[in-house]
């Protein structure tokens, strides 16, 4: 298959591990206070990196000198509990057809989840795409189609272009819930909130086709933090891995483009105008993070009648109200900044597991803490 | 949040195109990359091309890659002659 | 019959349902036992010198499907596949099977006969006989169009031991084929996704292969068929069941080429998608050679692949070795496989 089988080749991906433990053994010249006894710590942002590197078993092959550690690049993981409950009573509303991406239905708001909802007889749709969802809304004019937003950078532009379309062409019972988020200031967000044992970023080759990646420029400047711009296949991901190794062992914290046949400097300018035309930047509700500000898409008012936080009104009863206590105690803040190991967290195994997560590091199934639960110790 | 696979434009309506892979056929939109051409590569996120993948610079990585293998295998020879002693 | 569709009445057993069971069933089901009409059936199982030769075993299993047609099978066709590769499994000579339907109101008749005919064909190939029935018809909207539940009977030979516990430590992990052609089939026209030639379920009936499989070699450990699930999960099992530890190279896994891109495209992984024309055999090392020729000169075997070994390592756990060379945990499926985007 072209543009895959060629950046997974053994051979290739063997020099390129050898090389990267070589070079992270050399102590390192950097004056940035950190636990530098314990390797290399790299905070792989993106769900999909975190599912490439479980797949092809990278994170054991590199560790001890590399740690390579989860960042909350799951989109789905991160939405907050309190808006997949009102998605739950979206969908029990008559009338309503929930359109959602397969990744989200799984994951438990405060009581129950999509799928659950399902099964209990609300209308939910798996689509894989917006324009799915948009065609759903053409074929049941009688129906109102809710189409769940979550995304990052990557998705965000074409639930806009669903948008544009369903304007374009007056499709009056589309709507959409919007819960992108936006990544730098999520990793602003992160890197803010107390003291971080994250030396170099691996940067989201897709959310990146769509920013640039001058959008991560502030990691060296003003975090001195180095960030490599990978794509998803095994050895791209090296590649990005062994250009970061360099940078913190010399000292250098740049931004690189290690996925040039997918990423320029400027990004995707008409998917960003799209973007501009539909959303406006607002503050988010983060799962296990708390309200980051600035860091989530809203839609503006031209789009009002799109809106589904305006369209409907949910009845007080059908929804659960009490998001915040469910993540006193969780830690998924100290966890995704590199400060705690997910068997240091009080609610480990005990309160939260993958059946029952409280915060992102459980919900994802390759996060942090679940990868933990399940796999325990590596493979030597 | 990346999901996003490398297709091939076989061929293109308007704002939707026919992409390819082994033989497998999808209808994606090029709403946000209208300068795609019939026999690029594009990469597509649920149902839309996100990006036309420069060949170019798959080119250059892919020398670079190679490059490093060689070199790679050429250390590897050295060390082993060296190991055998001269006259090996 | 002039009514075009399942009705209420069909169910009733009153001259409707009579109808029904003459026209459709045993038109196409027809064999000496059944066509007795009794209410239950006598099964011979001993030879004709009235020895009982073997181990009767027994399995069952309800076949829900959607769609009910598709590339390659029907519920139909799976409903004999299935429940004959269940006791292929066990090393058995699968010999009877008994069909029972639930039909929604509504369902056209066309199609209740086609699925039957089908059922029909694949009993032939499979030689076993359906000896026994029941249909009961629920208000439109109580079933998804039909549901069938296939009850079978088979015979294990005197000296063949096949059990899910049998795996030892050096074994080696045979498999028969691609894996992944059913879930793909079925998903790929949910998705909406098109192909140049398009995928085909793998359903087929496994007791003439394993009956090859057997005559090469009788002291096969483990048979078993990767349906829900995929491959990784029905290794995770037998991983568990034995407890022993099974080591699997991913480059060795066959997967057909569509397979493979469309499972990239949705975000799958062809180790998780069920099979229905597929098994496992794990057999000590000194055996695997002349069942591997066998399986490769049986029609349903030309693909078949070593893909690992059993050892000792992480009793309970199977363990990949990447297409990288590098090496992690392969864990069962929890939850159903869904497209992803992230």
């Amino acid at each position: 298959m072209k543009y895959t089988d060629e950046y997974r080749d053994p051979a290739t991906a063997q020099r390129l591990i050898s090389e990267i433990l070589a070079q992270a053994a050399v102590p390192r010249r950097s004056n940035r206070v950190q636990g530098s006894a314990s390797g290399i710590r790299i905070m792989e942002f993106c769900g999909g990196h975190t599912h490439a590197i479980m797949r092809y078993g990278l994170r054991q092959v590199l560790a001890p000198r590399v740690v390579m550690t989860s960042g909350p690049g799951c989109p789905v993981c991160v939405t907050a509990d309190a808006d997949i409950d009102y998605c739950i009573a979206l969908a029990h509303l008559p009338g309503v057809m929930v359109a959602t991406f397969g990744d989200m239905i799984r994951v438990p708001g405060t009581r129950s989840s999509l799928q659950e909802a399902r099964a209990a007889g609300a209308s939910v749709h798996i689509v894989y795409s917006a324009l799915d969802a948009l065609e759903l809304a053409r074929k049941e004019p009688q129906r109102a189609v809710v189409m769940l937003g979550i995304g990052f950078e990557t998705t965000a532009p074409t639930v806009a272009a669903s948008l544009v379309q369903a304007r374009d062409e007056g499709i009056g019972n589309y709507t959409v819930y919007c819960m992108h988020k936006l990544t730098p200031p999520a990793m602003r967000g992160i890197l803010d909130s107390g003291e971080v044992r994250v030396d170099a970023i691996l940067g989201p080759g897709h959310v990146t086709a769509i920013t640039g990646w001058r959008a991560w420029e502030f990691l060296p400047q003003e975090y001195g933090i180095p960030c490599a711009v990978s794509g998803f296949e095994p050895l791209d991901m090296l590649q990005a891995v062994r250009v970061l190794v360099q940078a913190v062992v010399q000292g250098n914290p740049h931004v690189a483009n290690a996925y040039p046949r997918g990423v320029t400097a400027e990004g995707n300018r008409v998917a960003q105008e799209l973007m501009e035309q539909v959303f406006q930047v607002s503050p988010a509700l983060w799962r296990g993070l708390g309200e980051i500000p600035a860091s989530g898409l809203s839609l503006r008012p031209e789009y009002a009648a799109y809106d589904a936080r305006l369209a409907f009104s949910v009845p007080a009863e059908l929804l659960d109200l009490k998001p915040s206590e469910m993540h006193r105690g969780c830690h998924c803040s100290e966890v995704l900044r590199g400060m705690m190991e997910p068997p240091e967290c009080p609610l480990f195994r005990r309160v939260c597991t993958p059946a029952q997560p409280i915060g992102p590091c459980m919900v994802s199934a390759e996060g942090a803490c679940a990868a933990h639960y399940r796999y325990g110790e590596t493979l030597s | 949040m990346c999901l996003a696979v490398p297709l091939c434009v076989k061929r293109i309506e308007g704002v939707m195109a026919e992409v390819e892979l082994s033989g497998v056929l999808r209808q994606v939109s090029l709403m946000l990359t209208p300068e795609a051409k019939v026999g690029d590569y594009v990469l597509v996120h649920t149902g839309f091309a996100i990006s036309v993948i420069d060949e170019q610079e798959a080119q250059v990585t892919l020398a670079l890659l190679k490059e490093l293998e060689e070199a790679g295998r050429q250390a590897e020879e050295d060390s082993a002659r060296t190991d055998r002693g001269p006259g090996a | 019959m002039a009514e075009r569709v399942v009705l209420l009445g069909h169910g009733s057993g009153g001259l409707l349902s009579h109808e029904l069971v003459g026209r459709v069933f045993i038109k196409h089901l027809g064999n000496p036992i059944l066509s007795e009409m009794e209410d239950a059936s006598t099964i011979p199982l001993a030879d004709e010198q009235g020895r009982l030769v073997g181990t009767p075993v027994m399995t069952t299993d309800s076949y829900v499907i959607r769609p009910i047609f598709f590339p390659g099978g029907d519920i139909g066709k799976l409903s004999v596949c299935g429940t004959v590769n269940d006791l292929a499994m066990r090393g058995a000579v699968p010999l009877y099977l008994s069909a029972g339907f639930i039909l929604e109101e509504g369902l056209p008749l066309a199609d209740l006969e086609r699925v039957v005919a089908s059922m029909a064909v694949t009993a032939q190939r499979a030689e076993v006989r359906i000896v026994a029935g029941d249909t009961k018809v629920v208000e439109h909207g109580s079933a998804d169009r039909l549901f069938i539940n296939t009850t079978g009977i088979g015979l294990v030979p005197p000296g063949v031991h096949i059990s899910a516990s049998l795996a030892r430590p050096g074994d080696v992990v045979l498999v028969n084929g691609a894996v992944g052609d059913h879930g793909l089939a079925i998903m790929t026209q949910r998705e909406g996704l098109q192909f140049d030639s398009p995928l085909e379920s793998d359903c087929t009936p496994l007791n003439s292969l394993v009956a090859a499989m057997l005559a090469a070699c009788p002291q096969i450990h483990v048979l078993r068929d990767p349906t829900r699930g995929g491959l990784a999960t029905t290794l995770n099992e037998l991983a568990q069941q034995s407890a022993v530890s099974i080591e699997i190279h991913e480059a060795a896994v066959p997967v057909h080429e569509p397979v493979r891109a469309a499972s990239e495209i949705l975000g799958l992984d062809p180790l998780y998608v069920a099979n229905e024309g597929k098994l496992i055999a794990i057999l000590s090392e000194k055996d695997a050679p002349v069942v591997f020729e066998a399986m490769r000169a049986h029609p349903d075997g030309r693909e078949t692949a070593l893909i690992g070994r059993v050892t000792a390592e992480r009793p309970g756990r199977v363990v990949l070795r990447t297409t990288l060379g590098t090496r992690r945990l392969l864990d069962m499926l929890a939850g159903e496989q869904l497209p992803r985007i992230c």
